[in-house]
């Protein structure tokens, strides 16, 4: 099969995770890597790779003779705005790990196979690609009409874009919660925690579900799901069994199922602790694998 | 002559988690009126966790939190009225909605190391003409000079004041001290110093004491103390110390008290106090708001509040996880299943 080849742009912590995981697949290969600052970490990491790397952005892939098939931008929403028009003036599909989200939002296990021809496919965040699965799972059984999510990562592994763009974090997971998660009304909460030895990543669901639900089918539903996401993010996991509690006064009367995940990453660029970098760049790769497949069938 | 200092009421705030974010519009305007009549010049009156902490994982509020900033600036004749927003869970969305209802003060609260989250927020609220002000959380956790650098990144974000927020009451006196002199010394020519104390070990009216002395200008206070783990400085305390100290406040004593007594203490469930667990949390610098959340926990699974509060403590959350109290909760009742 003929592979896609891919450029990174964004050279930070999700951008050299992703480099790492590219260089693996058997179906993507890294055209180059881009950034703008000259001693980046990344770009080092890549030309040490043998990757062509460049420190003088986006006019310099779309200088280059041979362009490539897809480009993965992990910037920050407000470059990816910028660039994405150019992208796909220049007939490139773009895989937008920034939550600038101005294409369809995109969970793997939700709705990879129903991915459109669109010039542009985003990946929501890292807490979204957590979380989003649990939601879809409780939601094709139930109706939920409100979902939350709380995400938990080590300072360590919120790069400075993130830290500047948190508001985009939070908004843009709790649009997806609505829109992929399939939840009537979606919020979303990050926390950094500077913990030594840091935090594994983690991420906490709650859904409000009828008082009569068949928690039975809940549960599988939801371990059923943790089974699916495990096949790309192996350190994957439950902490506890879904936990379903009663109508409360202060949830304002509703019954909820509450369910605590912990997001082991692979360690393929920032150690094991940073689960939130793995499963968005392994989420990522799935989805270009994707549009390789797609290609060598069509 | 000494210089005057600001009382920043919250008992609208961070008693907000006392009562379990169920806080009436009525209560709310009470509580306005009462201190806005003794002369407190600022009134926070937020959800405990801030704009957007309204949630499954720290309480729904009962009563919309801009209806009640809405009705406490209605109610306000003098005072100016604050919010607190701590992002990563609030946004600048939430905190224009909050300005558009009569707020006037933005805090803007991280967690002491992360200060760098929010400059966004602090732009936000320069832009809307809002005085700001910034909040670091869980202060025990790094010594005076790191806490000054994020102070520094505050300030440069367009913080006018920045507080040392004693979050777990975990402070001891020299402590409080240290870290106000370093914050006065690293940002007291571009900017103010306030301290927010708790009484899990009793000494949040003693710890503000001394950070006024060490050049601290705004001090928070919550009437009857009402305020998460054993609760806030007590603003009358704080009003009736200060004055035998000499050290002007703007506030009226009686008045105060009258607040206390009168407005505050009759709709209270529980009076703030220094119980097990909230010494626990003093001791173990754990941050006072999951003192409930810990003990609804502890009755859901059937082990010691005090003891998923040490446990928390020693994995060293922060602000915010709330829901992994549950999840020690969760830890700590599979161990004891296993152990018998």
């Amino acid at each position: 099969m003929s592979k896609l080849t891919a450029a990174i742009v964004g050279p930070g912590n999700i951008g050299t995770d992703l480099l790492v995981k590219l260089t693996r697949s058997e179906l993507i290969e890294v055209h180059s890597m881009v950034g703008v600052v000259p001693e980046s970490d990344g770009l080092e990491r890549a030309r040490k790779m043998g990757v062509p790397a460049s420190a003088e952005g986006v006019d310099w892939l779309l200088a280059q003779p041979v362009k490539p098939d897809l480009v993965f931008e992990a910037t920050s929403a407000k470059a990816h705005l910028a660039n994405a028009p150019r992208y796909e003036e220049a007939g490139i599909t773009a895989i937008d790990l920034t939550p600038a989200a101005t294409g369809p939002l995109v969970c793997p296990p939700v709705n990879l196979d129903t991915l459109s021809d669109a010039p542009n496919l985003n990946m929501i965040t890292c807490g979204g690609q957590a979380t989003i699965p649990i939601v879809h799972a409780v939601s094709s059984v139930v109706p939920v009409p409100y979902a939350e999510i709380v995400a938990s990562i080590a300072s360590r592994s919120a790069g400075p874009g993130t830290r500047a763009n948190i508001d985009e974090f939070t908004q843009t997971t709790a649009r997806a919660i609505e829109r992929v998660g399939g939840a009537g009304r979606g919020k979303a909460i990050i926390i950094l925690n500077p913990v030594t030895p840091p935090m594994i990543m983690r991420d906490t669901v709650f859904c409000a579900i009828p008082e009569d639900t068949d928690t039975k089918a809940v549960a599988a539903s939801i371990e059923k799901m943790v089974a699916e996401v495990q096949t790309y993010v192996p350190g994957y996991s439950l902490r506890a069994e879904p936990q379903f509690d009663e109508p409360r006064d202060i949830w304002n009367g509703m019954a909820r199922v509450a369910v605590f995940l912990e997001v082991r990453g692979n360690g393929d660029y920032l150690p094991p602790w940073a689960g939130n970098l793995d499963i968005m760049t392994a989420a990522a790769a799935r989805v270009g694998e994707q549009l390789a497949r797609r290609k060598a069938t069509s | 002559m000494t210089d005057k200092i600001r009382i920043t009421d919250s008992t609208l705030r961070d008693g907000s988690h006392a009562m379990a974010h169920r806080f009436t519009e009525e209560q709310v305007r009470g509580v306005v009126h009462a201190l806005d009549a003794a002369g407190v010049e600022v009134i926070e009156v937020t959800h405990g966790d801030g704009l957007g902490g309204s949630s499954f994982n720290y309480g729904f509020s009962l009563e919309d939190d801009v209806r009640l900033v809405a009705a406490a600036v209605d109610e306000a004749t003098q005072a100016k009225i604050a919010v607190l927003l701590l992002p990563g869970l609030g946004t600048v969305e939430d905190l224009k909605l909050a300005h558009d209802a009569g707020a006037s003060v933005a805090r803007i609260a991280t967690h002491c190391t992360e200060a760098d989250v929010s400059l966004q927020h602090f732009a936000a609220a320069r832009d809307l003409g809002m005085e700001t002000v910034g909040f670091l959380m869980l202060s025990h956790r790094i010594g005076p000079d790191e806490l000054a650098k994020q102070a520094r990144i505050m300030v440069d974000g367009g913080a006018q004041c920045v507080y040392v927020v004693d979050s777990a009451g975990a402070l001891v006196l020299g402590d409080a001290q240290e870290r106000i002199s370093a914050l006065v010394k690293e940002i007291g020519h571009e900017a103010q110093v306030g301290f927010h104390g708790h009484q899990n070990l009793s000494l949040g009216v003693a710890n503000s004491v001394l950070a006024q002395q060490n050049g601290a200008r705004q001090i928070d206070g919550a009437l009857c103390a009402l305020g998460a783990g054993a609760g806030n400085s007590p603003t009358e305390v704080l009003v009736a110390t200060f004055e035998r100290l000499g050290v002007p406040t703007g506030v009226d004593v009686q008045g105060a008290l009258a607040a206390a007594d009168d407005v505050v203490k009759p709709f209270l469930h529980r009076l703030p106090f220094a119980d097990r667990g909230a010494i626990t949390q003093g001791y173990a610098g754990v941050y006072s708001s999951f003192l409930l959340h810990a003990e609804r926990a502890a009755e859901r699974y059937g082990v010691p509040a005090h003891e998923i509060l040490q446990k928390v403590g020693e994995a060293g959350y922060v602000g915010g996880q709330e829901d992994m109290i549950i999840d020690v909760a969760l830890q700590l009742a599979a161990e004891r299943e296993r152990a018998s």
